[in-house]
């Protein structure tokens, strides 16, 4: 059960942050999904309710993404829905039910670097930044390999790419976790990416398949350098073995729904 | 502090660590119910501001100023279908009904005409052991329906 002895809601970030290092057990709070079902004793429960961080904000070069927006008003944004074939509308549309989606925030999911986030694979696709209050802004790809270091998420920025992107997912029912899940991008530009995440760790850019679907490589060739180049892992969802055996048909069904 | 529930406004004391299901029960609203308390069954559900949450994650603090719905607040509104889960055979032991039918609620509140797909994607977080679901969304077709040939009922 999870205990939370003091709650605030400050009206600058700058207090947000000061609470959240000031005591170990002092805590950002998002959406509650996940900290209603851990059992830790938080000493001051941080709400950053008041801080106006939730917001789309379609500009010209980037799409900015604040910390509290839900995952249900990234579902339904049209901003969002027109960018890259809705891929970010579409990667949050299964998790748990809408009504769980309109508490969770995004800010909490990409700081919280889960193994099983639908969202990760997506936003490393498209190059996306975290902008954090303490370090900065820096590449998603960066933060993902950083060592935790206790900060708030304020946004996420999304560059505007001209492109197609797709999601996909294998999970047991709707609901449930994804055993693997990735993101596919193919830019007018040329440039391609994939993601594969929930290995179970969490989503990484696989190079090597990357660079071979730019290069326009037969599709064997570039499930089997994705397959080599990602580490899987077991977990109670799906063995190695199995997840392994999945990369590559995830990999078949992005390549065929995004095409040349 | 003070809560808005069903258009009253209510004194209540509550704790950092109270999540808005405790507290709506403890003051006898009764149609919230508790499952799985983790997020994933739906029974909980209430509104906030018009739209369907989850009482059993929502801190009850972070709800000051806002309006909070329970089924209480929307019997005449849900009546129609309350009877049509009925005479659907949609309800058999009754437990996830209140969660059904305040996602339902918002479901009206946010979506005009929603299509069958529509329907089982805002529906997909209620959970019912029981019923198998397809009398449940008949029920809420005929229900989606009528109000949509009679707005001046409903
Ligand atoms: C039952 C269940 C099923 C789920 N299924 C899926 C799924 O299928 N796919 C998927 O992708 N996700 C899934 N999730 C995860 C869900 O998306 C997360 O709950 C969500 O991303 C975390 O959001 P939250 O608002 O609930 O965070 P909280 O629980 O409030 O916070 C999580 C962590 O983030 C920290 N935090 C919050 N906001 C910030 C911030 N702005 N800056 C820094 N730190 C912050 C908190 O201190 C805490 O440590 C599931 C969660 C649950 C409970
Ligand atoms: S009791 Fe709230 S979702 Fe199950
Ligand atoms: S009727 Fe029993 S859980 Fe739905």
């Amino acid at each position: 059960m999870i205990t939370i002895k003091n709650y605030i809601a400050p009206n600058t970030i700058e207090e947000a942050y000061d609470l959240l290092i000031e005591k170990k057990n002092n805590q950002i709070l998002g959406g509650c999904a996940f900290i209603k079902i851990g059992s830790k004793t938080i000493g001051l429960g941080i709400d950053l309710i008041n801080l106006n961080l939730n917001y789309i904000k379609d500009e010209e070069k980037e799409i900015r993404i604040g910390a509290t927006t839900t995952l249900r008003e990234i579902e339904t944004s049209l901003v969002l829905k027109n960018y890259c074939n809705g891929i970010l509308c579409e990667s949050v549309s299964s998790i748990v039910g809408v009504q769980f989606r309109n508490m969770a925030q995004v800010g909490a999911g990409v700081f919280s670097k889960y193994g099983f986030s639908d969202l990760l694979p997506c936003l490393l696709v498209l190059d996306a930044k975290v902008n954090l209050h303490s370090e900065g802004i820096i590449d998603l790809k960066d933060f993902l390999k950083r060592e935790y270091k206790k900060d708030i998420l304020k946004e996420i920025i999304i560059p505007k790419k001209d492109g197609k992107a797709v999601f996909e997912n294998i999970r047991k029912t709707s609901g449930d976790f994804s055993i693997l899940n990735g993101a596919m991008y193919i830019g007018k530009d040329g440039t391609a990416k994939i993601a594969i995440g929930a290995r179970p760790t969490k989503a990484e850019i696989a190079e090597k398949a990357s660079k071979a679907l730019e290069e326009k490589q037969k599709l064997d060739e570039i499930r089997k350098l994705a397959c080599e180049e990602l580490n899987f892992g077991t977990n109670v969802k799906g063995t190695k073995e199995y997840r392994k055996g999945l990369c590559a048909v995830l990999i078949t069904k992005m390549k065929e729904r995004i095409g040349d | 502090m003070k809560l808005n529930i069903n258009n009253k406004l209510i004194d209540v004391d509550v704790r950092p660590d109270e999540f808005l299901l405790e507290t709506l029960r403890k003051l006898g609203y009764l149609s919230v119910k508790e499952g799985c308390q983790s997020s994933s069954c739906g029974v909980c559900g209430v509104l906030l501001d018009e739209k369907i949450i989850l009482s059993c994650t929502y801190l009850t603090l972070r709800a000051e100023g806002r309006k909070i719905t329970t089924l209480e607040g929307v019997r005449e509104r849900s009546q129609y279908l309350v009877d049509f889960l009925a005479e659907e055979g949609a309800d058999q032991c009754g437990y996830c009904a209140p969660g059904l039918i305040m996602a339902v609620m918002s479901l009206e509140n946010e979506i005009d005409n929603p299509t069958e797909e529509e329907i089982y994607h805002y529906l997909d977080g209620n959970l019912c052991r029981c019923t198998g679901y397809k009398g449940q969304i008949r029920a809420i077709k005929k229900y989606l329906d009528l109000k949509s040939t009679r707005s001046e009922v409903i």
